[in-house]
């Protein structure tokens, strides 16, 4: 324990760690290790010229110090400080003594005085500035003690008339850290502890350095966070600091601005020269919008983010950042947007735009025009039209935020969104489409708007059209026009992207559905219906078709009147959809057919639901059967198996759970058949070949265990409990197997240690839940532990044997919300005949675009392998940069895989594919006394592996040799 | 007084012909030299006998200075250079000099060859312009000579347009010729720090427009010229060679990228050739996108804009053509105007404005049959759009430089004198500083006043540190020193130092006062009774009654001695050097008013 304490010390040098604190301040007196601080004092000692200290100092800082010691170290250090005339060496030594006095589980307060008696001493500027931070390291190690953070806050104030700013600005800072505002702290008669520490800050923000004033607004904002409350009074100061020359100054001064709008939002200040009053919020909302136009793109980045987060401020000012109040020639003139949304709604849409159409109206009283002070008069306007994309990134967010938060100023910012669709920067350019999407329920699109939004899809960046197929999922259009709109839109995208294909399906699925009234009238012309003659069937395989279907079958889910419009080959085609698409297309009710949902009433829950019920009949089936004959059992099993996973691909909502309980079940059913083998009827030991079924059963069994355990999001410790359950049972017929192939009793005393610690194991994971596993393998194996412990190995293996066979089928309970994580690799297509030429011994690079559906923590689990032909393997970690994360459960992967080989004669096939990763430690509970034995944490806990979840694709490659 | 006089030979109240005088600090420095496109007689060049009648320029110049290659600021450059004569230094920035040679060569063929004057600058006279030029680098101050220094900041609205800072001791003027406030596809945005010059020349083009925001402008045109492709027509974008010309075809070079369209794009060919070339070698002139993504590709090596050959106005299928000139009033621009006029497919977009009296003007307007020469009448099927592309900043953007510059008076030049009217009386209300605009050959004068700066010694400065707190903005200080004026420099020395400096011996000067008091008590009283007067009123300083009878306030010596006539009078004898002066007099007015009545 002391070792591994210790150890611990070591790692975390720089780290506080508050725990340990105690147990090492026992241990200081026995742990005396002269070594460190002694051999510091004889280099110190040895050193001719400063710059021989400084070197040995420098050496000494980089390896750590141990607790015990420190106090040591520091004497020495101080020691020395005195006779130290070189300052930079005395400025290296009170580094060191910050450092040091950082330490983990040392208690600065023995060296506080003799910090600040150096400091009284010291006359270079540098070495003051540095031992203040020494003392603010001090003063950070201790919150708790008051006395020290008054006498820390009084030296500070001493110093504060320093003239060089360094001085100052460590000073602001210390204030900023450990000053209080409370006075009632301090009881004591002296005046000097009581101190406005606010007003002393304040006081420097007319120093007249800027790094000063930086510091000062710094230590104010220290102070919010630190949970004092700032006074309003600071609010006018910070006001001033706007117009200052340094952007730094003004960046702080921003945020100061922001803090106090916060604190104080409802409270009522002046506006200058005019008698009026308004709210604080809305001034300093009015003055960070001026500050979105400010000189420096700092200060601007800064204000326009900050502009996001002030949801307090009134409507009316909040709308005037999109307004710049237009005018030409002064006369006042309208906005290209307002002039689109009067076409609209005059019911001219798409006139071509005329000469003077934008002429200006009526004149401006030029009295009344204000060209600067108009407050927040547009600064959205120029925050998008920026010229750095930081700053138009910052505004895009902040319009998303505000927008939220107020619907009717999401209606206002939706043509500017638009607009911003248009950038010349693609990471604006998603932003904003995705801020879109956020503030969509909100909004309705108008038609001109859909079609500037919709003319993006053409973008040939996929993560656009992507993101914007995300979009058009939970847009609300206004008009069946705009329906048609956007279905022609997405299919002329189908065409000329046919990669797109599922997006876009899944787009109109869920265009359908919130639209049904919308596609109602547009169903004879989508289809393409006459009223007299029938015309030609449609191809089925038509995507675009599929697409059009798609969309009509989920706005019918609603609309029931809808069928009536279909043809015959409708209703076919609707059956062949919903089965091989049933993800997209919906259960209707047709007139003339059977549906099993025709019994229902619409509004079914989904515990009512038939394919719920089904699945839950067919998994009680099988959970009742006990002593059906074996041969009974397994056709059941793999019937309900069957139906099983024929149900998870007709309903998407219950594929997870349906693919779940199959796989148990295949389990279940393995375990079957390998005990329903010969072999164990013939006594003696068997020839190798003849067991294969059943080691092939147990190492199967164990495989899919693993899926079921990593590959499912959503799985709970019920369920982790059965399936540990069912490896323990295909690990004591991995054994049995063992015991009955293998000659001699030497190699199964060590299966047969390692079987019952595995045992011991589940056990104490699994404490709880044992009285769940009545009457089951474990339960019995547990009964009869004892007796196992001191058996020979035959005797173990003919009980488990028996046991094995007896043990009943456990009822896996289904968890609540289960997903299997999936993988599609996108691109390699894997379809290309052209193979990938490049000179053996260099790389070449494959870019890798997959999508991942409902994996945990990709950044880490996700791996892609590489095949090659002669059976090399290689596993590639991507970036966490190359993960994206367009919606919830969702991931997409876009790498860039490096591949090399030596030359081959001919272009051959490499097999790329998706890997999960899986660590079994990450899993399992962690109950204290695991941590404890380190006996069987490391038998079990550590295994780890790999789960192939995508489909390999085939990608051509010609490494050709080097030409000299 | 010294003073700043501004005079505009041309754009004052006007726009065209950009040439302004500026005489700062004895210095006079000529800002752009342009021609007006509305003249073809004298009247398109400056007056630059208004310098000097007879003597050369070059005495009366220090130096002149072209903000960005636009004709109507340096097209009377090679005139004013060479045949009025003008040898001293021409400065502009790297861009501005390598383009303006080629748009000055294309003037001259046109004035020259097509309209036949005589009596015009040959490309001889433009070589030896050019080579009076000096670059000069963003932000890098330029030494015109001891005093003078200049100083460019990117202005954004052509490539290489630059604002220039003039400057000589601390009295600076900044002109800031064409900006642009609002970052386009190509060029970013202006800036200038906060260099608060006593004056700030600005353009005022369109000081009575707050402009809409850019993106729907460019939405539409792409829109616009999208939608034509996409029926198979063909637009046509009659423009200028430059500046303009370069923004549209970014935005369509990038949106074709993003858009994977296959429609070909062509450029006419001619100087726009050589032009690009120095836009793609000019990376860091232009906005960030490009500055960021030249290392993966320039954008100005377009993949999807090829050059245009007259042969291809034929061919079937949808195109682009960028063409020149941009009014549609001559050259392959009309040409392609006029064969594909006819089909309602295909598309004009006009990107600017145009001059009565054009094809472009006619147009727009409405018409649509055309006579054209030759009796043809030309009927107009093609659709006309007007899309404004401009790269002056508005009144919004305007002021905003004027808030980041904070300069002392602003002057309005560039633009007409009834839209100044209103910004001028803006910028006087806001900014509360004065506002000029001056028309042609009218002078202005500013009265400045320059801050001297004085050297101060450092053991002096610190001497005075030690005597008191910080030195405090808000509050004036008085500090015992001996300015040394030598060599026009201006020293604050300590006055020990002066007197070793120059050699001096030191002499004390000492103020002796008389004050008569009305006492008749005895002089050893009397100094008791001053003293404690003196005491109780002058707490903060050192009062001390000497042994010999006299008193002494900090050096300041108070004797008291009976008057020689009349001994009801004592008179007090106060003496006190020269540095006291002021304790002296204040104490010398304190004891003539007598002494308090004593306790008696």
């Amino acid at each position: 324990m002391a070792a591994h304490l210790k150890k611990r010390v070591y790692e975390e040098f720089t780290k506080v760690v508050q725990q340990q604190q105690e147990e090492i301040a026992t241990k200081k007196l026995r742990l005396t290790k002269p070594s460190k601080s002694a051999a510091l004092h004889i280099d110190l000692c040895k050193a001719t010229s400063p710059a021989d200290a400084l070197q040995y100092l420098l050496q000494f800082a980089r390896k750590p110090v141990e607790a015990e010691s420190v106090e040591g170290v520091v004497r020495i250090l101080l020691e020395h400080y005195y006779k130290e005339n070189d300052p930079s060496v005395r400025l290296k030594i009170a580094s060191l003594l910050g450092l040091l006095s950082k330490t983990a589980g040392f208690s600065p307060d023995c060296i506080m005085d003799d910090a600040i008696n150096i400091l009284q001493n010291e006359k270079s500027h540098q070495v003051l500035a540095q031992l203040l931070d020494t003392l603010l390291a001090i003063g950070t190690k201790l919150p708790e003690n008051q006395a020290i953070q008054m006498r820390l806050v009084d030296v500070a104030c001493k110093h504060l008339t320093d003239t060089s700013h360094g001085v100052r600005n460590k000073c602001l800072q210390l204030l900023g850290n450990l000053g209080s505002l409370e006075k009632s702290v301090t009881k004591d008669a002296e005046s000097l502890a009581v101190r406005d520490v606010q007003k002393i800050i304040g006081d420097y923000f007319s120093d007249q350095d800027p790094r000063v004033r930086t510091a000062a607004i710094k230590a104010m904002l220290q102070l919010h966070e630190r949970g004092l409350k700032l006074h309003q009074t600071i609010y006018n100061q910070a006001c001033k600091l706007l117009s200052d020359d340094y952007e730094q100054v003004r960046s702080a001064a921003v945020q100061l601005i922001w803090v106090v709008s916060q604190l104080y939002p409802e409270s009522i200040v002046p506006i200058p020269s005019s008698n009026e009053e308004i709210r604080l919020v809305d001034d300093a909302f009015g003055k960070i919008c001026h500050m979105v136009s400010d000189g420096s793109w700092v200060v601007r980045v800064q204000a326009a983010k900050l502009l996001g987060s002030m949801e307090q401020v009134s409507s009316h000012f909040l709308e005037q950042t999109l307004d710049k109040k237009l005018m030409s020639d002064l006369r006042r003139k309208r906005t290209a947007h307002e002039r689109a949304k009067e076409l609209y709604s005059s019911g001219e849409f798409s006139s071509g735009r005329k000469w003077g159409d934008d002429a200006p109206k009526e004149e401006v009283d030029t009295g009344a025009v204000n060209l600067i002070e108009s407050g927040a008069c547009g600064a959205f306007v120029h925050g998008l039209e920026d010229e750095m994309y930081e700053v138009r990134i910052a505004a895009v967010e902040a319009l998303c935020m505000l927008a939220q938060s107020s619907p009717s100023f999401a209606e206002k910012c939706l043509d500017f969104l638009v607009d911003m669709f248009n950038d010349e920067i693609e990471e604006v350019r998603l932003q904003s489409i995705h801020t879109m999407r956020k503030i969509s329920n909100n909004i309705t699109l108008r038609e001109d708007q859909l079609d500037t939004v919709l003319a993006v899809l053409e973008d040939s960046s996929r993560d656009i059209r992507e993101a914007l197929h995300e979009l058009l999922c939970c847009t609300n259009v206004s008009t069946k026009e705009g329906i048609h709109l956007a279905l022609v839109e997405l299919l002329k995208n189908l065409t000329k992207y046919p990669t797109d294909r599922d997006s876009i399906w899944k787009c109109l699925k869920f265009l359908g559905s919130r639209h049904p009234t919308l596609v109602l009238p547009l169903v004879p012309e989508l289809l393409s219906t006459h009223p007299f003659f029938d015309t030609a069937e449609p191809d089925m395989d038509d995507p675009a078709y599929i697409a059009v279907l798609v969309l009509i079958f989920n706005a019918a889910k609603t609309c029931p009147t809808m069928p009536a419009l279909f043809s015959d080959h409708t209703f076919r085609h609707y059956a062949y959809l919903r089965d091989s698409l049933s993800h997209l297309v919906p259960a209707l009710r047709l007139p003339g057919r059977k549906l099993v949902s025709s019994a229902v009433s619409p509004n079914i829950t989904p515990h009512e639901d038939p394919s719920h019920q089904f699945l839950q009949q067919s998994l009680e089936r099988v959970y009742n059967l006990q002593h059906l004959d074996p041969q009974g059992t397994q056709e059941l099993l793999e019937l309900t198996i069957r139906d099983l996973q024929r149900l998870g691909e007709l309903q998407s909502e219950l594929a997870g759970v349906a693919d779940f309980s199959a796989t148990y079940l295949q389990c279940q059913l393995l375990l079957i058949k390998a005990l329903q083998e010969k072999l164990w009827n013939v006594a003696a030991p068997l020839h190798l070949k003849q067991s294969d079924l059943a080691s092939a059963a147990a190492k199967q069994i164990m495989e899919e265990t693993y899926k079921m355990e990593f590959m499912y999001s959503g799985v709970e410790n019920k369920q982790v409990v059965i399936i540990h359950h069912m490896r323990l049972q295909a690990k004591a017929l991995q054994l049995i197997v063992t015991a009955r192939t293998t000659r001699g009793v030497d190699p199964l005393f060590g299966m047969c240690e390692k079987f019952l610690q595995e045992v011991d194991f589940f056990q104490r994971c699994f404490i709880a839940d044992l009285p769940h596993l009545q009457d089951s393998f474990v339960d019995k194996l547990l009964d009869l532990m004892p007796r196992l412990m001191t058996s020979k190995p035959a005797e173990v293996v003919k009980i488990l044997q028996t046991m094995l066979r007896q043990s009943t089928f456990l009822h896996l309970p289904l968890p609540e919300q289960i997903h299997k994580a999936s993988a599609t690799i996108i691109e390699p297509a894997g379809e290309s005949d052209n193979p990938l030429r490049f000179t053996s011994g260099l790389v070449v690079a494959l870019d890798v675009d997959a999508t991942l559906e409902h994996v945990q923590d990709p950044q880490s689990t996700v791996k892609v392998q590489v095949l090659y032909p002669d059976g090399q393997a290689q596993i590639i970690h991507p970036k966490p940069a190359d993960f994206r994360n367009p919606g919830p459960g969702r991931h997409r992967l876009l790498t860039q895989v490096y591949l090399s080989h030596t030359a081959w004669t001919e272009p051959c096939q490499v097999e790329v594919r998706l890997l999960l990763a899986y660590n079994s430690n990450s899993r399992i509970p962690k109950s204290p006394w695991i941590e404890g034995g380190e006996m069987s944490s490391q038998v079990e806990t550590s295994i780890e592996g790999t789960i192939p979840f995508s489909k390999s694709v085939k990608v051509y490659i010609m490494p050709k040799p080097a030409r000299r | 007084m010294p003073d700043i006089r501004v005079t505009p030979l041309g754009a004052g109240q006007d726009v065209g012909r950009s040439c302004i005088l500026v005489s700062i600090a004895g210095k006079n420095v000529m800002l752009d030299c342009g021609m007006h496109m509305g003249f073809n007689d004298d009247r398109r060049f400056p007056d630059f006998s208004y310098i000097t009648r007879n003597g050369r320029l070059t005495d009366f110049l220090d130096c002149v200075i072209i903000s960005h290659f636009h004709l109507d600021h340096c097209g009377a450059l090679p005139y004013f250079s060479e045949m009025v004569g003008y040898d001293g230094p021409i400065y502009m920035t790297h861009p501005t000099q390598a383009i303006c040679p080629i748009l000055l060569e294309d003037y001259r063929k046109i004035a020259v060859d097509k309209k036949g004057e005589a009596n015009f600058f040959t490309s001889q006279m433009i070589k030896d312009c050019m080579k009076k030029v000096v670059a000069v680098r963003l932000h890098q101050t330029v030494q015109v000579d001891d005093e003078l220094e200049i100083k460019a900041y990117y202005a954004g609205h052509v490539l290489g347009a630059a604002m220039f800072q003039i400057k000589v001791g601390s009295e600076s003027v900044v002109y800031t010729g064409d900006y642009n406030m609002t970052p386009d596809r190509h060029l970013g945005a202006a800036w200038i720090d906060k260099c608060r010059p006593n004056l700030l020349i600005t353009e005022s083009t369109y000081a009575t427009t707050i402009r809409d925001s850019k993106r729907c402008r460019e939405r539409d045109f792409l829109k616009k010229v999208h939608e034509t492709v996409e029926r198979g027509g063909k637009v046509l974008i009659p423009v200028f060679a430059l500046g303009r010309a370069q923004e549209l075809c970014i935005l369509l070079e990038t949106f074709w990228e993003r858009m994977n369209l296959k429609a070909p794009i062509y450029f006419s060919t001619g100087l726009t050739e050589k032009a690009n070339h120095y836009y793609k070698l000019f990376i860091t002139w232009t906005n960030q996108k490009i500055r960021k993504t030249f290392v993966q590709r320039n954008m100005f090596e377009f993949k999807h804009i090829k050059a245009f050959d007259r042969a291809f106005a034929d061919n079937p299928g949808p195109m682009v053509v960028f063409a020149t000139p941009g009014m549609l009033h001559a050259g392959q621009s009309l040409q392609i105007f006029r064969k594909w006029a006819g089909n309602e497919k295909n598309m004009v977009i006009m990107p600017g404005y145009c001059v009565q009296g054009t094809v472009g003007h006619k147009i727009l307007s409405g018409q649509r049959k055309l006579e054209m020469e030759g009796r043809q009448v030309l009927e107009v099927k093609m659709q006309v759009e007007y899309m404004s592309f401009s790269a002056h900043a508005d009144a919004k953007g305007i002021m905003q430089l004027v808030g980041q510059a904070e300069p002392e008076s602003v002057l309005l030049v560039h633009g007409e004198a009834k839209k100044m009217e209103f910004l001028k009386q803006k910028i006087e209300q806001e900014f509360r500083v004065n506002c000029y605009m001056p028309a042609n050959g009218e002078t202005v004068t500013l009265p400045t006043s320059p801050s001297i700066p004085v050297g101060i010694s450092l053991g002096l400065l610190k001497r005075e540190m030690a005597q008191g707190l910080l030195p405090d903005t808000r509050k004036p200080r008085l500090l015992h020193g001996t300015l040394i004026v030598k060599d026009s420099s201006f020293r604050l020395v300590s006055s020990e130092q002066a007197l070793k400096e120059l050699g001096l011996a030191e002499h004390q000067l000492r103020f002796t006062c008389r004050v008569q008091l009305h006492d008749s008590r005895k002089e050893q009283e009397t100094a008791t009774r001053v003293y404690s007067h003196l005491k109780s009123i002058l707490k903060d300083h050192c009062v001390q009654h000497l042994p010999d009878g006299s008193v002494t306030v900090e050096s300041i010596l108070v004797q008291a001695a009976a008057h020689s006539e009349d001994p009801g009078t004592k008179v007090l004898l106060v003496s006190w050097t020269y540095q006291d002066e002021e304790l002296g007099s204040y104490l010398t007015a304190l004891l003539k008013k007598g002494l308090p009545q004593a306790p008696s």
